[in-house]
């Protein structure tokens, strides 16, 4: 329990620091940046404790909007996903989430990409609907989703690749 | 009250959830309004230590480019100081330069933004730099923002690529006067509305600071017309203008603080 612990408090003191000091400043195309830090969210161990994981992506969040000073929206749309996520789990690995079972290392490649897909791409459109707040700029705001989404998605998946076969 | 208790149990996940949501909602309105009273921001011990740091490291990497932008300044200046006839004579009192109205102060840009909508910048000053709110930053080539919040030793920086921010700008030539808002598009061009239809101007002519809003002096260069068109009601002009700075690549900064501010301000109470 306690290795556990500690491997999440350094994953997100990791996550977050790499979000901060690299990913925001890509600006590929002038405004497109990935925000990786949803892995945190995305990987969190399944159990049945949501209060947990909803309060800790609160943390996570606000972390983030601290360092881009964006008020409160990496914070929303974390919270969103964490409290989305069960719902999503059962959806794409069906059987495997009614036992408890689910390892993100071990589950089946096609469903973990759904998975990531759909979450990211919730955090996105909610993300930059309130950093835009505007409907008149509902195309701009669909725009940065697509773009961003594509980006975070292409970076979980090879960031969940790599790491999960190193602890096989 | 058992059934409340019971409620609350049953639903506490949904609760959380609300609650937590709400109060990302609240703080995301706050931080859409001017110079509202903000908690979470870039500008403490933390966070400011952390672009440090970074900033410290990054920095070699635009080395030659900020040198060069430098360097045109002091060309700049000294062709300004050679060609003014400055008197040197120490018995001669200048009476103007004792009371000056603007200080300056030099920072850095540790931090950066520009692909948001509303962009906020952070710098190395602060509180102890005695820097407050609503100081003026610029660089050599033109404006960059308003101070917003501070602390000890950092302080955010209202960028003019920031949908709330609006600074009182003139066209060079005549004088006439709108206030520069910006769209949220490229980081190239921003737009000065609220000029009046009977103005003269042409595209490529400069557009300055007006020093009517007692944060910037008057004449600070801010960038050249790109393109104009009416507004809606065909009262007014709409202009695109084309930034001196390149706001993606800013290092070195200065802060203007107006030492008559709070007297101008007293009087338009």
């Amino acid at each position: 329990m306690n290795s556990v612990l500690t491997k999440n408090i350094i994953n997100f003191l990791v996550l977050v620091l790499v979000q901060v000091a690299i990913f925001n400043n890509i600006n590929f195309l002038g405004y497109i940046n990935p925000y990786v830090y949803v892995l945190f969210i995305l990987f969190f161990p399944v159990k049945n404790n949501r209060l947990q994981i909803i309060g800790v992506s609160f943390l996570l969040g606000l972390t983030i909007d601290m360092f881009l000073d964006t008020g409160g929206i990496h914070a929303a749309a974390s919270v969103f996903i964490a409290y989305l996520r069960p719902a999503i789990l059962k959806s794409s690995f069906g059987m495997m989430y009614e036992h408890q079972t689910v390892k993100f290392n071990t589950v089946d490649f096609g469903s973990k990409i759904t998975y990531i897909i759909i979450l990211v791409a919730v955090h996105h459109l909610i993300l930059f609907s309130l950093e835009i707040f505007s409907i008149s700029k509902i195309l701009l705001i669909l725009q940065k989703t697509l773009f961003s989404s594509i980006f975070t998605i292409l970076l979980s998946v090879i960031i969940s690749i790599i790491f999960s076969s190193k602890t096989k | 009250m058992q059934q409340i208790i019971n409620f609350i149990i049953r639903n506490k996940n949904f609760l959380l959830f609300l609650l937590l949501f709400t109060i990302s909602i609240i703080f995301t309105i706050q931080s859409h309004s001017y110079h509202k009273s903000k908690f979470i921001n870039s500008a403490n011990f933390l966070s400011g230590g952390v672009y440090n740091s970074v900033n410290n490291i990054s920095n070699y990497l635009s080395l030659k480019s900020q040198n060069e932008l430098l360097k045109e300044e002091n060309n700049r200046l000294r062709s300004l100081l050679f060609n003014n006839n400055i008197s040197t004579d120490s018995t001669f009192l200048d009476t103007i330069s004792y009371d000056k109205q603007y200080k300056f102060y030099t920072a850095e840009v540790i931090k950066n933004s520009y692909s948001k909508t509303d962009n906020i910048l952070t710098i190395n000053r602060g509180r102890n730099d005695s820097i407050k709110q609503d100081f003026g930053v610029i660089t050599s080539r033109g404006i960059v923002g308003i101070i917003d919040k501070t602390s000890n030793r950092f302080a955010t920086v209202i960028s003019i690529l920031n949908t709330t921010s609006s600074i009182s700008a003139e066209l060079k030539n005549s004088g006439h006067y709108g206030s520069l808002n910006w769209n949220g598009e490229t980081p190239e061009i921003i737009q000065l509305t609220d000029i009046p239809i009977n103005a003269i101007f042409q595209q490529g002519d400069t557009i300055v600071t007006s020093g009517k809003s007692s944060i910037f002096p008057k004449n600070i260069n801010i960038g050249t017309i790109e393109g104009f068109k009416k507004d809606v009601a065909e009262n007014y002009y709409e202009i695109n203008v084309k930034l001196f700075n390149d706001m993606t690549n800013l290092e070195h900064v200065y802060i203007i603080e107006n030492i008559d501010k709070a007297e101008i301000n007293s009087l338009n109470e």
